[in-house]
């Protein structure tokens, strides 16, 4: 009787163990399918675009002419369009989603009215795209049309500017959400202490919460950097898609996601495909190069 | 700390599924790989089933195509499959061998002729016009512009709409002193292809500082995706001008210019004139755009949309009755199939262009003996 009830205690021993076995080799799977993912990724964009990189060199990244007829590719007016509607809808989206933030997280944190905000900023983020492109065209253009006839512009409508304000919108939601949840992880002791001292609720947002939370909120800045720099619908119907440089910001231009988007089905000659896949390949490598540099920033944030 | 439960608790679930997912193909990898197979060898399977014909390519040709498709289906119980997909992305799938049909709104330029490595058949389906709409509420009449003219505007030599090039030719015509606006499409197209090879034909400046193709360096204007896109630009912008398809522009009832042809005709652009454009000497292998056309009555912009084949049918273990599917559907297409053509706004082949068009479907050919 002993010796069977040992039996059935060694054999579920065995079992567990092996159980662990199997979890710990699927996981480890699982994350390295990921990591070659992002590999393979990486090495189909480098191999295809071989051709224009050998044929164009540094100048595709220099060169201001993208001109399909006569196979010149250069880039930088679409590298500039896309670090400038990404980096000024960073600039318009910043004192929205930091002021919901605070706002959700200190002043209304419960309640039926701050679930309800809450949810209507969440939904900013699941609206798809091209319903903002649309809306965009639709309501966004004609405003600005009239803003630039009262600035004394060319009355484009769309451009640059436009864009940027469409993916201020769009990208709201990621530092908001972000932004909240750390404000709402700070240590209401820390906050007594300063009430306790006599800090004005100003003063405890300025002096507590945000150096606090400081690094959450760049980690929600950086991410909707990132959604930013790879949008690619609404920014395409709203940019006005001209391969000249921009001179101002209410001036038309173009994106690299867009020019992807645009011209891929009918890119007819082999180096002209290639060079649309390099141009994947630099917009993937400028998404990697913020995100490290965003990191390095966080890290300092954090560490100081 | 509640967040990060859920958090972690969402993850686990995650996990779960990626381990059961998994698992099932570990327990029973032979099974898996089996059905592996099987797909794999009913879509092959699918591409020999004689009933049924693949094609790919121009997004143009596609309504003219499903109705005319549908109406051979009812006919003959063949059934075709047509994917939309652009005309580049039809040559390629055509070079690759996995349609039995591809359809593009250019020739093959010589770098493509050069991947399929054997001759390729064009052969003419329907041919459409590109319009030049506009925006000028002000104005009643219908805008004339002539070559001159609109190769000026888009080089942006010509900046307002009171032009005295413009004015000249409409005369009586009361023309507003806004700024012209130009809209082209941003995407990769043929209706661009046909538009500025015009643009080449009429205009030296144009054909050595710009150049023809499906996406061009333009000197100046903004971008729109799709006759859509380009079509809202013109409505929305006032002063706004722009290219769209005939088809687009009739459905949507936008203001369109009678363009000056070569023999000095202003016309207006109606599925009558664009067939009249392509009833001229044509060359043998149909292969030509017809933009600047010598037809009296013809309508200078527009060009053919042409299904392309490989002349010798018998490739990748093809059946002799699949090939003939094939010929006979194209030849369905250029006779009794044309009638689709007026009702969705395409222009019928002329006479030239059929007879061309018989003639090319009948150099195709079967283990080098001809299919018809």
């Amino acid at each position: 009787m002993m010796n069977v009830w040992k039996n059935v205690k060694i054999k579920r021993a065995f079992h567990q163990i092996r159980m662990e076995k199997f979890f710990k080799t699927s996981l480890v799977l699982i994350a390295l399918s990921i990591l070659i993912l992002v590999i393979s990724f990486l090495l189909t964009l480098v191999v295809q675009s071989m051709p224009s990189i050998k044929a164009l060199g540094f100048g595709f990244l220099v060169g201001k002419t993208w001109d399909p007829v006569a196979n010149v590719y250069g880039t930088y007016p679409f590298l500039l369009g896309t670090l400038l509607t990404s980096f000024l809808a960073l600039l318009i989206s910043i004192p929205f989603s930091f002021a919901i933030a605070i706002f959700l997280g200190e002043y209304f944190p419960r309640g039926w009215f701050s679930e309800f905000l809450k949810n209507s900023i969440e939904l900013i983020a699941a609206v798809p795209s091209v319903i903002y492109g649309f809306w965009g065209l639709f309501v966004l253009v004609p405003l600005v049309r009239s803003l630039e006839i009262k600035l004394g512009v060319t009355p484009y409508g769309i451009g640059i500017f436009t864009s940027s304000v469409i993916l201020a919108i769009m990208i709201i939601p990621y530092a908001a959400s972000l932004g909240r949840e750390m404000i709402r992880m700070v240590p209401s002791s820390l906050k007594e202490a300063a009430y306790s001292l006599g800090a004005t609720r100003y003063e405890v947002i300025r002096a507590v919460i945000l150096p606090y939370a400081k690094s959450g909120l760049m980690a929600g800045v950086l991410l909707s950097l990132g959604r930013a720099l790879g949008e690619t619908m609404a920014v395409t119907m709203v940019i006005g898609n001209t391969s000249l440089i921009p001179k101002s910001i209410f001036d038309p231009g173009n994106t690299m996601a867009s020019v992807i988007a645009n011209e891929f089905t009918e890119a007819a000659s082999s180096l002209y495909l290639s060079s649309l896949i390099e141009l994947g390949l630099v917009l993937f490598l400028v998404t990697v190069v913020i995100n490290l540099i965003g990191k390095r920033i966080i890290k300092r944030f954090t560490t100081e | 700390m509640k967040i990060i439960t859920t958090i972690k608790n969402v993850f686990f679930a995650a996990l779960l599924l990626g381990v059961t997912g998994s698992i099932t193909p570990g327990c029973n990898g032979n099974s898996g790989k089996e059905s592996g197979s099987d797909s794999t060898s009913t879509a092959s399977s699918g591409t020999n089933d004689d009933k049924t014909l693949l094609g790919a390519g121009s997004t143009f040709v596609y309504p003219l195509f499903s109705k005319q498709f549908s109406e051979y289906n009812k006919l003959t119980g063949l059934k075709i499959n047509y994917q939309s997909i652009g005309s580049g992305g039809g040559i390629l799938q055509l070079t690759n061998k996995t349609v039995d049909f591809g359809d593009s709104d250019a020739p093959l330029t010589e770098e493509q002729a050069q991947k399929m490595g054997v001759p390729v058949l064009h052969i003419p389906m329907c041919s459409g016009a590109v319009v030049i709409s506009y925006n000028l509420p002000e104005v009643k009449d219908t805008l004339k512009i002539s070559p001159e003219v609109l190769a000026e505007i888009y080089l942006g030599k010509i900046t307002k709409w009171n032009d005295a090039k413009i004015a000249a030719i409409n005369a009586g015509v009361k023309l507003p002193a806004t700024p012209i606006v130009i809209a082209h499409r941003s995407d990769g197209s043929g209706t661009t292809n046909i538009f500025t090879d015009y643009l080449c034909k009429v205009n030296d400046e144009w054909k050595t500082k710009v150049g023809k193709g499906t996406s061009v360096n333009w000197p100046q204007g903004i971008g729109g995706k799709g006759n859509e896109g380009v079509a809202g630009l013109i409505k929305q912008t006032p002063g706004g001008i722009g290219y769209i398809e005939l088809a687009y522009a009739v459905q949507n009832k936008m203001a369109y210019a009678k363009v000056q042809n070569k023999s000095g005709n202003y016309i207006t652009p109606n599925i009558a004139s664009t067939s009249a454009a392509s009833n001229v000497q044509l060359p043998a292998d149909s292969k030509i755009f017809l933009g600047n056309t010598d037809a009296a009555d013809g309508y200078p912009i527009s060009g053919f949309t042409w299904a392309l084949i490989y002349q010798e049918q018998n490739y990748n273990n093809r059946s002799q009755e699949r090939a003939q599917n094939v010929v006979k559907l194209l030849w369905w297409t250029i006779h009794d199939g044309q009638q689709f053509c007026q009702g969705l706004n395409y222009a019928p082949l002329s006479p030239a262009a059929v007879t061309v068009a018989e003639n090319i479907l009948k150099s195709a050919t079967f283990n080098a003996k001809p299919l018809m």
